[in-house]
């Protein structure tokens, strides 16, 4: 940071021997028109190069070891649960009677669960479930969350207070209570039960940064400054604000992903969440966990896959904030 | 209407004619009384001078006159501003919107806080132009080249989609002059615009307004507490405390010579090199708190010629000659002591 406040000018004028450029040197540099040709920098110097907040961000995300490998293991996540079929040839469903509670043989290296169903294609196919439910609910949750918290912030009055009032009675619902009582009642076996439910739960939690973070910014002297030169709200909320109070939102939301996929697990898992036909991680955790003695393998194969990923998520929450946030390092 | 006659009825020449402003602020210690009935009037051309302390009221005056007070908690409870004899405080807020920026622009004291760090400074001032104007993208960008051209950023066009930390604190001031110039207003508020500068770039950036403005004929409000800054390019000076108008004149005839204690403390204050060695004069005492304006004349506190009937009688606007005035009880007195 501190070599960006040194104007072009006085790099391109530091004639060698004497390094030591007075302040008020620099200064009469710039005031003379011709001063300070382009030539101050050739293409590609460091100095000249515009470096916002986004572009620092993912100047230092690439050389972080922990992001490259989260994102490696989420990308390949998002691939199979479009296209599952590129590793896993067989039928989830395809159930062999005969094979029940088999272990790891030629062709079905992760073994077969209570119904003689093939594990690995059953843990492949099960991402989809979590990667659906988990990005449809941060996506809608942060949507939510944002554009009513950034609102409230903005405006504030009475309908901050109602907002902020609202935010704090679905923060105080239990989670797992409310999932048992609301989830129960459906009897939809698609996954946007889930994904609405977690959306419900979740938005209080992105509209209090939202709102937060909207609040300082709304502070700044140059939304002071915009306002002054005529700029109306939604000017100065969209372009103005939105930018520079998006930060903690995208970070609180990228963890949120990964906790997200594990509530649904755990939903499901209580009989509550995805129900079957669909295949969740969940539902195959909460089957094999009564034969975790016997057959050990139908339980820890979907647990194994439902750890990487929400991992995966979480350390790349993790791995954005410490970029956007270089304070909290 | 009860105007106070004070400001005469000079004619319509006035670009802006403030009249009896009053401004609270709502806290938790209860209502400052951050203006009390302000009133001043700015012709076109002519430059006028604020000062005062810290918490004099000289910003909240200038925001109140924008139109971009903080409210809640702040709130305009009486007065008028006429700008080009229209009302502003009776105009609907998206009219007022329409003459912000481009009628009436504002300066800030700190340029690197007062331009988004996100946007390129091509795009702050391309948007005057999209705002009020409607203006295309690459038209506004051109005329943004121009303005930087203008206010003498050198290599204009190498240097448009930088962004305002990748400049230095001067440019950074002549980019906020260029963004209140960009539409060619009326009247320029600055406020403190060249605080946070160093002091060779003060002059500086103070030249470069005194020409744009003397070229465009604008009015300018200058808003400082530097007497230094004021002397050279103020035509008239009003200087504020607790929220009043304590002395307004011409400035060499204030400089000359104060006519109210308050002003003449400022001026002792002043460290000047034909009283080297000697210890430099203060105001004694802390300006009053907002929120507890003392009664009668609030500078009696710490005024050496106070009286019973300052403690009582809140001073009015006196006639202290040609084109100034004085809030104070012993004006006269004043004006012989300085003698």
């Amino acid at each position: 940071m501190p070599e960006s406040y040194v104007p072009k000018e006085a790099i391109g004028h530091g004639d060698g021997g004497t390094a030591a450029l007075a302040i008020g040197e620099a200064e009469s540099l710039e005031r003379r028109p011709s001063a300070a040709p382009p030539s101050a920098g050739p293409p590609g110097a460091p100095v000249g190069k515009p470096r916002s907040l986004w572009s620092d961000a993912w100047h230092d995300l690439r050389r972080n070891p922990v992001f490259v490998l989260s994102a490696l293991v989420i990308v390949f996540l998002v691939v199979i649960a479009i296209w599952p079929q590129l590793i896993a040839t067989g039928n989830p469903y395809r159930a062999d009677l005969a094979k029940a509670q088999q272990g790891s043989q030629p062709g079905h290296p992760f073994g077969f669960d209570t119904q003689g169903r093939d594990v690995y294609t059953r843990v492949v196919y099960g991402a989809r479930a979590s990667i659906t439910v988990g990005v449809c609910a941060t996506t809608g949750a942060a949507l939510l969350g944002s554009l009513l918290g950034g609102l409230a912030g903005f405006f504030g009055g009475w309908g901050d207070t109602l907002l902020s009032r609202l935010a704090d009675i679905f923060f105080g619902i239990p989670v797992i209570l409310g999932g048992l009582v609301f989830l129960s009642v459906v009897t939809s076996t698609t996954v946007w039960p889930v994904v609405g439910f977690i959306v419900l739960l979740g938005w209080p939690q992105v509209s209090r940064i939202a709102r937060g973070s909207v609040v300082t910014a709304k502070q700044n002297d140059y939304v002071q400054a915009a306002r002054a030169l005529g700029a109306g709200n939604g000017r100065l909320l969209l372009r103005h604000i939105a930018p520079n109070a998006v930060a903690p939102v995208i970070v609180v939301a990228t963890i949120a992903l990964g906790t997200y996929i594990a509530l649904e697990a755990t939903l499901s898992y209580l009989g509550a969440g995805l129900k079957p036909p669909t295949v969740s991680w969940g539902i195959d955790i909460s089957t094999a966990s009564t034969y975790i003695r016997s057959a050990p393998h139908m339980l820890l194969w979907p647990a194994g896959a439902l750890s990487i990923t929400v991992l995966a998520f979480i350390m790349l929450g993790d791995a954005v904030r410490d970029a956007l946030d270089p304070k909290l390092r | 209407m009860t105007n106070d006659g004070r400001n005469g009825e000079g004619g319509g020449t006035a670009l802006l004619d403030v009249r009896d402003l009053k401004v609270e602020f709502r806290t938790r210690d209860g209502v400052a009384h951050a203006v009390n009935g302000v009133s001043y009037r700015v012709a076109p051309g002519e430059t006028l001078a604020v000062l005062g302390e810290s918490g004099s009221g000289k910003s909240v005056t200038a925001q109140a006159v924008m139109g971009i007070l903080d409210s809640p908690p702040g709130r305009v409870t009486g007065g008028q501003v006429l700008f080009h004899g229209r009302d502003l405080l009776t105009l609907r807020r998206e009219e007022r919107r329409r003459i912000r920026g481009a009628k009436m622009a504002m300066i800030f004291q700190d340029a690197l806080s007062a331009l988004n760090p996100v946007l390129s400074v091509g795009a702050q001032l391309a948007e005057m132009f999209k705002v009020h104007e409607g203006t295309s993208r690459k038209e506004a960008r051109g005329r943004a080249v121009e303005l930087m051209e203008r206010v003498g950023i050198p290599a204009a066009r190498q240097r448009v989609g930088d962004y305002p930390h990748q400049f230095s604190g001067g440019m950074r001031q002549r980019i906020m002059i260029a963004m209140a110039l960009a539409l060619g207003p009326d009247l320029i508020i600055a406020d403190e615009p060249t605080t946070a500068l160093d002091v060779t770039v003060q002059a500086q950036v103070m030249d470069l307004l005194a020409e744009l403005q003397r070229e465009l004929t604008m009015g300018l409000i200058l808003i400082t507490h530097d007497l230094g800054v004021v002397a050279d390019v103020a035509d008239t000076i009003a200087v504020m405390y607790a929220g009043r108008i304590v002395e307004t004149a011409p400035v060499h005839a204030l400089y000359r010579v104060p006519a109210h204690p308050y002003t003449r403390g400022l001026l002792e204050s002043i460290p000047r090199l034909d009283h080297k060695g000697r210890r430099l004069h203060a105001i004694k005492g802390l300006p009053p708190s907002l929120t507890a304006i003392p009664p009668g004349c609030p500078f009696h506190p710490r005024c050496p010629l106070a009286q019973d009937v300052c403690r009582t009688d809140p001073p009015p606007l006196y006639e202290a000659g040609p084109g100034r005035a004085s809030a104070c009880h012993f004006w006269k007195e004043t004006l012989d002591g300085a003698r």
